[in-house]
């Protein structure tokens, strides 16, 4: 292995690297320099999918370090979109001084997406993440004018680290147990030993910091300051992207590296391993995540209320387990990162014109831009899962893997606990739908501008959650070919 | 050829959003008609024997690797229900006509509910159909909560989250047929056998959600709400044709896909028809406001539906597919006269406030379609009502003996509460002497500038009353294509 070989294979990410300082020094030179700026990063970004697509197909470093495989490469190239759709929302956020800076910590923190979404290895993952981790709490607090960024920041800080010291404490136990932190290895050791209480310690304090980057109750307490708090295109960002990369890790660690120890999480039918603890907080997120929204006055702090009840969605394919579980948290976790993702963009825009994301700031917003409202509406209703948008599609396939997997309909009482929740998200998210199209307009309010980049790239986001609610093959098809 | 109905509908809806305000109605009235041309084409050039299975039309690959495909098919009776749902569609929008505010917004949802509704009739996929169902929904809350009166915010809401809390069961149903019999395509899923015990769970798990939206008793509650917070294109959409999807997916799929199930909740669905008729045509005749009348009308009229679906033989359900045909009709007769010929003009529903203004005087064209509304919606034979209803009711007699004779009691109160509707709204007393006096009745300011019906509703009751009179007249024209297509289902006795 020459490190000729090792560049090549990591050329994705060397590529974003290289990047990143040279958007830095661009930033250093001239502190206008902004459109350059954005442009030398999306320019990185375009290689970088470019790299991912030239790799081989593929390759194993270091017992798992770095991994290409059809499925890390497809999700690097959705990771990096995700990025790409944050950077074009910068330009509406007003309060970020030093772009530069910011678009650098944009395109590191999109490495440590990258690295976590390609390796299969504990001490690999725990890197990724904490350079993912790092980079968020800085964007988080990039604001520093404003008192609640920094109080999104700081929480998100606390929360955080804490998590991933729990994080590192049960990947150490795990790495006592059978001796090594390759996923693959791992779960060859594991196979023989039956759950014994330190692996079960270990399995628990590995997924807490998971359940954290997810934003999972009862570790999702940060997640509404941090959606209130932070920079808008930061808050789009670690619930889009970030959120996309942990599925994925996750998704592997518990379904490659602790197969041998599923348990099962059926009603009357527990067995003792990782997938009643999914389930568990997979139930709590559902019912806190959508009971607390319904007390939400402002979008922000709604929609992070609901990203914890959708997190709770999302578990259920990975509680279900197999290929088909897989791929249907796969799915829905990307379409919820698109959906998300647009829907801070038109967050942005009402903000930057009005001051603030209360539901008083989108009264008749039909009226102020028909073009915001109506692709809002998109975002909400794809979120509260009407059809033909994606969410729909998306949660059919979750809950039917969900149910088939099993045997008997075991899961049958998480599938329903999902549906009651998504009947009660409706009612917060007609209620946003309702401010957005019967309530009157406050008097003094204009109307809202939206620059033409902004308005391609919002109609993108909204066609991207049509198109893929009437074709979902297109995306499907990839993630499950994609899946060993 | 009937598959068109779908893809015009959808296109005039997004076609309305990009074109001037003034043309909204134009392409609404010219969508509407082609859909409803292509369906008379369809149901005269379609022979009677093609009707009797539900034969595919479109089928094409959708989500291969989940099964899904995009598959239409048509029997004898979604063609009913699709010649049924292009009649009211096109007289809501003839109704609609003066519709003066955000008119492209109006008729895009509008046409939405529409479209969807063609979909859930042709649809031989479960997946699409409750893609179609879901899509349905939506529309109609911005329908009442935009466009609505009377507390049209929470009426709105209710109607919605009532219908999704069904969708939610139906979603379940769905689910457990699909994982179990790893197919969604409607005729492969009939002819699979489920499990007893799980066929004694997800039947009424189904049909129950199905049931919410076709309004059964207790969970009915959602509709009377609705159809007076609704405007009256709502309400007649409403009650013409969304509270059919549910009877209609309840006799399609949870019927169809769980006959023993079925079998083993029949007499309850029977004890729940029966109540729902009764309890719902008395507290219609407790009403003040005349769009409550109606709107329980509406749950009484649907729990004969219920019943008929109920007594598993096929002169009952036939009856049953021909009362939601009838139904959708006279109720959204009723619903244009009170909402749009009434209120337009008087602005008030009360019915003690309509008694004193000698309505029949001022409007005699309102006064005539209501009189046959009414007698439609009684049951008078000639109408299609009685055809339908006493189809049904033969058909119970075999099964339900008991239920035939509190039902034939209970429509003494159908017959109650309409006549009292009828007399207090049109041919009240004029209590005041003053203004018998004065030979006038006291009016709104904006009176005088609509007192004669316009045209456009002339042609939509005059469109209504002709499908109810044609069909009570000559029953046999649907029953003809409805027998064979319920006969050809597993679900009968």
């Amino acid at each position: 292995m020459s490190y000729l070989e090792l560049l090549k294979l990591a050329s994705p990410e060397a590529v974003i690297v290289v990047t990143a300082l040279a958007v830095l020094a661009i930033g250093l030179a001239s502190t206008r320099a902004f459109a350059l700026c954005s442009a030398v990063a999306t320019l990185g970004l375009v290689f970088a999918i470019g790299a991912v697509l030239v790799l081989p197909q593929n390759a194993t470093l270091f017992g798992g370090m770095l991994v290409i495989s059809p499925l890390n490469s497809l999700f690097k190239i959705i990771c990096i979109v995700l990025a790409v759709f944050t950077m074009l929302m910068t330009p509406s956020e007003k309060s970020l001084r030093n772009h530069g800076e910011y678009l650098a910590i944009i395109l590191l923190a999109t490495t440590g997406l990258m690295l976590l979404v390609g390796s299969e290895e504990f001490l690999m993952i725990f890197i990724g993440l904490e350079l993912l981790g790092l980079s968020l709490y800085v964007m988080a607090a990039f604001d520093k004018t404003d008192l609640r960024s920094a109080e999104a920041g700081l929480k998100y800080f606390l929360f955080g680290s804490t998590a991933s010291a729990f994080t590192l404490f049960g990947i150490s136990f795990v790495y006592g147990m059978s001796g090594t932190t390759s996923l693959a290895a791992i779960a060859e050791k594991l196979t023989s030993a039956s759950v014994q209480p330190l692996l079960a310690v270990g399995i628990i304090m590995t997924l807490v910091g998971f359940a954290f980057k997810i934003a999972a109750a009862p570790f999702h307490l940060w997640a509404p300051d941090a959606y209130q708090g932070a920079p808008v295109p930061s808050a789009a960002f670690i619930a889009s992207a970030s959120k996309v990369a942990s599925f994925v890790v996750l998704g592997k660690i518990v379904l490659v590296g602790f197969a041998p120890v599923h348990g099962g999480a059926a009603w009357h039918a527990m067995v003792a391993g990782w997938s009643p603890v999914l389930a568990t907080l997979a139930a709590l997120s559902i019912l806190v995540g959508n009971l607390v929204a319904l007390a939400q006055t402002n979008v922000r702090r709604l929609l992070a209320y609901s990203a914890v009840a959708h997190a709770g969605y999302t578990l259920l394919g990975l509680v279900a387990g197999g290929r088909d579980g897989f791929s249907a948290t796969l799915f829905y976790t990307t379409i919820y990162a698109v959906t998300l993702v647009g829907a801070f963009s038109v967050v942005a825009l009402v903000r930057r014109e009005t001051g603030g994301d209360d539901f008083s700031d989108f009264s008749g917003l039909w009226s102020r831009s028909p073009l915001l409202a109506g692709c809002m509406s998109i975002f909400i209703l794809s979120l509260a899962g009407i059809p033909p948008l994606a969410g729909f599609f998306g949660k059919f396939y979750l809950f039917s893997a969900a149910l088939s997997a099993g045997g008997n309909q075991g899961l049958l009482w998480l599938v329903a606990l999902a549906l009651f929740g998504s009947l009660i998200s409706l009612y917060y998210y007609l209620i946003v739908l309702k401010v957005i199209f019967v309530d009157e307009t406050a008097a003094q309010t204009s109307v809202v501008k939206v620059d033409l980049l902004s308005r391609l790239s919002l109609t993108l986001l909204a066609l991207l959650v049509l198109l893929l609610g009437i074709t979902p093959e297109t995306l499907a098809a990839r993630i499950i070919a994609s899946l060993p | 050829m009937i598959a068109w109905t779908i893809y015009i509908t959808f296109a005039g809806a997004v076609v309305l959003l990009f074109m001037p305000r003034f043309l909204a109605r134009w392409i609404a009235l010219v969508t509407t008609v082609a859909d409803f041309v292509v369906s008379l084409i369809a149901f005269f050039q379609t022979s009677i024997v093609d009707l009797a299975h539900f034969n595919t039309i479109v089928r094409v690959p959708w989500v291969p690797s989940l099964g899904m495909n995009y598959h239409l098919a048509v029997d004898g009776i979604s063609l009913t229900m699709v010649l049924v749902t292009g009649i009211v569609a096109v007289s809501t929008v003839l109704f609609s006509w003066d519709a003066d505010h955000r008119q492209n917004e109006f008729f895009f949802w509008l046409l939405l509910v529409v479209a969807g509704s063609y979909g859930v009739f042709l649809s031989a996929d479960l997946f699409l159909l409750f893609v179609f169902y879901e899509l349905v929904i939506v529309p109609k809350y911005f329908l009442i909560a935009i466009f609505g009166s009377t507390n049209k915010e929470y009426g709105a809401m209710k109607l919605t989250l009532y219908s999704f809390f069904g969708g939610a069961l139906v979603f379940i149903g769905i689910l457990v047929a699909y994982v179990t019999a790893g197919s969604l395509d409607l005729n492969q899923l009939a002819q699979f056998q489920f499990a007893p015990q799980l066929q004694a769970w997800a039947f009424p798990v189904l049909f129950l959600g199905f049931a919410v939206l076709a309004g059964i008793w207790p969970l009915h509650t959602w509709a009377p709400t609705g159809h007076v917070a609704a405007p009256t294109a709502g309400s007649m959409l409403l009650a013409g044709i969304v509270m059919k999807l549910g009877a209609y997916g309840g006799l399609r799929v949870a019927m169809n896909l769980f006959p023993q199930g079925f079998e083993m909740w029949r007499n309850w669905i029977a004890i729940l028809a029966v109540i729902g008729i009764l309890y719902a045509a008395a507290v219609a005749l407790r009403q003040s406001d005349l769009k409550f009348v109606i709107g329980y009308s509406s749950v009484s009229h649907m729990g004969f539906v219920l019943l008929g679906l109920a007594t598993a033989n096929a002169l009952g359900v036939s009856g049953a597919v021909l009362q939601m045909f009838s139904h959708g009709v006279i109720a959204a007769l009723l619903f244009a006269v009170a909402g749009r010929m009434i209120y337009r003009r008087t602005h008030t529903r009360e019915l003690d406030a309509l008694s004193g203004m000698n309505l029949s005087d001022v409007l005699p064209f309102a006064a005539f379609t209501f009189v046959v509304a009414s007698a439609a919606s009684i049951g008078i034979p000639g109408f299609s009502g009685f055809a339908a209803e006493i189809t049904i009711l033969i058909g119970a007699w075999k099964t339900f003996p008991l239920a035939v004779w509190i039902t034939g009691a209970g429509m003494v109160l159908v017959a109650a509460f309409t006549l009292r509707a009828l007399k207090k709204s049109f041919f009240g007393d004029a209590v005041s002497s003053v203004r018998m006096q004065e030979g006038r009745v006291t009016l709104d300011a904006d009176w005088n500038e609509q007192q004669s019906i316009t045209a456009a509703e002339k042609i939509g009751a005059a469109l209504l009353m002709f499908a109810t009179l044609a069909v009570g007249l000559y029953p046999k024209f649907l029953l003809d294509r409805i027998m064979p297509a319920v006969e050809a289902m597993r679900c009968l006795k």
